[in-house]
């Protein structure tokens, strides 16, 4: 197996478990950092994927490098949300799952 | 220059003029919006108006950003529906805008005023990417900024509950944008490419594209809100500031859906099966039944409207095996396109309507708009012509979409579509009539607000629109199908 497989695979795991977390958890700072782990793992998969196949390539790691920007901006924006909930409510969940 | 060069220049315009006044609008957050804001939606409209044409009479327009190609460049491409798409953008984004500059300054908290121009612009700009996109990557980045910039738009309204609608709105922008990322990435492992006409003509039916596609669409199919992963739609477009409601469910919404459309009918059209497609068709059918059944239930008048949304939504999911796998693949897409229009033109006039009602018996209750009739006929008017639209009766634009549907349904023999379209449609007619019944109980018990007229004006403009599709829809259809790849779903 190329090490660039291995990267691949271990993003592909890295999503799912990500997945599995961002899903099961209510708490929204978990759902966040579950987000994030998800983004690390597709990129991960995206850089070693295609360059199993193609060898090196600068394309997806090009891609990758703006999903970064996405993924921190996006990030941002959910923690000030976040901020402002817990100023407003005292809660971490919102309120249709707060009940589990 | 010639026309062509011409043509091609005006495409990136279309995404900067936005763009630059967002920037603009952030600089000088409060320094008399009118003088700054009108000549930007101007520009805007002219600048679509302007590439709509070029389009109509010399066919599709391409753009490569700074000259460089592709894989490394960033091309544009304006064909009938992408043109078509922003002039409606640019007309229905300045409904919205002048809707808002109209409002009373003091009705509002102030911090909101601050960020919605600079929010409201890069959320034109936005869309504006996705329709002129024309690779799998751009597609992505034009989503996620629209995502970001709908999700503030939600939260400046203030509140517990516009924070939570917002965060909710928020984190299944976020699953639904990694779904199609992964999708994404998956495709550029397979094939090396990720523009849209170089992936139709190397894409194989095998594993690696069909988990890629199933992601592609999944993700797709929850930012566009389709039954049953429709919960975040009806808290956010509720509790939004009434001309932000009116963006998110007139044209948001269908820019995930456009991405959709273009990748089945692209790349995923000779690979896509027909099980898939009516898989997706009978969700759609869902959601009009669903949707429909709960906008009957609200109690609250705006949460009546996004409910409506989801519903109508439906129709265009519908629409997607007709296209993929029926037998008269073109009148399904007149109807689709149609639908896709008529449809933004009159859910924006149906929320300025019900945001101006809402404003005039200051409450959002359903129950509260007794006595309406008398008081505000020129809004409840809008309403109503919005309501006709949707509903699909003659004459309007929703008649005219729904109509082709049904043909292209009948072409094929698929009853199955026929009842649900019909069924649709009586549902429509049953929550539209109880906005009407309880606006026409006379003995009203509350004072009525003055609101702006021009509130009025704008929303029968659009209304309006919304029923003269059915009349003239004709040359706007000719020039959507101009560049759509309708040659390849002929079977």
């Amino acid at each position: 197996m190329s090490r660039e497989l291995w990267f691949a695979l271990i993003g592909a795991m890295l999503f799912a478990l990500a997945l599995g977390a961002f899903l099961s958890h209510t708490h929204l700072l978990r759902r966040l950092l579950a987000f994030n782990i998800m983004g690390t793992g597709s990129f991960l998969l995206m850089v070693g994927l295609s360059q199993d196949t193609r060898g090196p390539d600068p394309i997806p790691q090009a891609l990758v490098l703006t999903g970064i920007v996405v993924a921190v901006a996006s990030t941002a924006l959910a923690l000030i949300l976040l901020r402002r909930w817990f100023a407003a409510t005292g809660a971490a969940t919102l309120p249709e799952d707060s009940t589990e | 220059m010639s026309e062509s060069e011409f043509a091609s220049a005006l495409v990136p315009l279309v995404i900067v003029i936005p763009l630059a006044w967002a920037v603009l609008c952030l600089l000088r957050p409060r320094h008399r919006p009118a003088l700054l804001l009108l000549p930007g939606l101007l520009l805007w409209m002219t600048a679509s108006g302007m590439l709509w044409l070029s389009v109509a009479s010399d066919g599709l327009a391409l753009h490569l950003l700074g000259g460089w190609t592709e894989p490394l460049g960033i091309s544009l491409r304006a064909d009938g529906l992408a043109s078509t798409m922003c002039v409606l953008t640019s007309l229905i984004a300045s409904a919205c805008g002048v809707y808002r500059l109209l409002t009373p300054p003091d009705d509002e908290p102030s911090e909101s005023h601050r960020w919605f121009w600079p929010l409201f612009f890069m959320l034109g700009a936005a869309l504006n990417v996705i329709w002129l996109a024309s690779d799998l990557f751009n597609m992505y980045v034009g989503l996620e900024l629209l995502g970001l910039s709908s999700v503030g738009l939600v939260a400046i309204s203030g509140g517990e509950q516009a924070l939570s609608a917002a965060l909710r709105y928020l984190l299944a922008a976020l699953l639904g944008s990694l779904a199609y990322l992964l999708g994404v990435a998956l495709l550029y492992a397979a094939y090396g490419t990720l523009a849209l006409s170089t992936l139709a003509g190397v894409i194989t039916a095998d594993n690696i594209t069909y988990v890629a596609l199933a992601l592609i669409t999944i993700g797709l199919c929850l930012k566009t809100a389709l039954f049953p992963l429709h919960g975040w739609l009806p808290p956010a477009h509720g509790v939004a500031l009434t001309p932000v409601s009116a963006l998110l469910s007139a044209l948001v919404v269908k820019a995930s859906f456009v991405m959709l459309l273009r990748i089945w009918i692209g790349p995923g059209a000779d690979v896509i099966t027909r099980t898939f497609a009516q898989g997706i068709g009978v969700l759609g059918a869902g959601a009009i039944l669903w949707g429909g059944w709960q906008a009957l239930h609200s109690t609250e008048l705006k949460s009546l409207v996004a409910h409506s949304t989801v519903a109508q939504l439906g129709y265009l999911f519908v629409a997607l095996p007709l296209l993929m796998s029926g037998a008269a693949p073109g009148i399904a897409w007149d109807g689709l396109m149609l639908q896709i229009t008529s449809h933004a033109f009159a859910k924006s006039a149906m929320f300025l309507a019900s945001g101006t009602l809402i404003a005039a018996v200051s409450s959002g209750r359903v129950e509260s708009l007794h006595g309406v009739t008398r008081h505000m006929p020129l809004a409840l008017f809008a309403f109503g012509l919005a309501g006709v639209s949707l509903m699909g009766l003659p004459p309007s634009g929703g008649f005219s979409a729904k109509w082709m549907l049904l043909q292209s349904a009948l072409a094929g023999g698929e009853w199955h579509w026929v009842a649900v379209l019909l069924g649709g449609g009586l549902l429509t007619a049953g929550y539209v009539f109880r906005v009407f019944r309880a606006s026409f109980v006379a003995d009203a018990d509350h004072r009525f607000d003055k609101t702006p007229l021009g509130w009025d004006v704008i929303a029968l403009m659009l209304a309006g629109a919304s029923i003269l599709l059915g009349f003239a829809s004709t040359p706007m259809l000719s020039v959507m199908r101009i560049g759509a790849p309708l040659a390849g779903l002929v079977r």
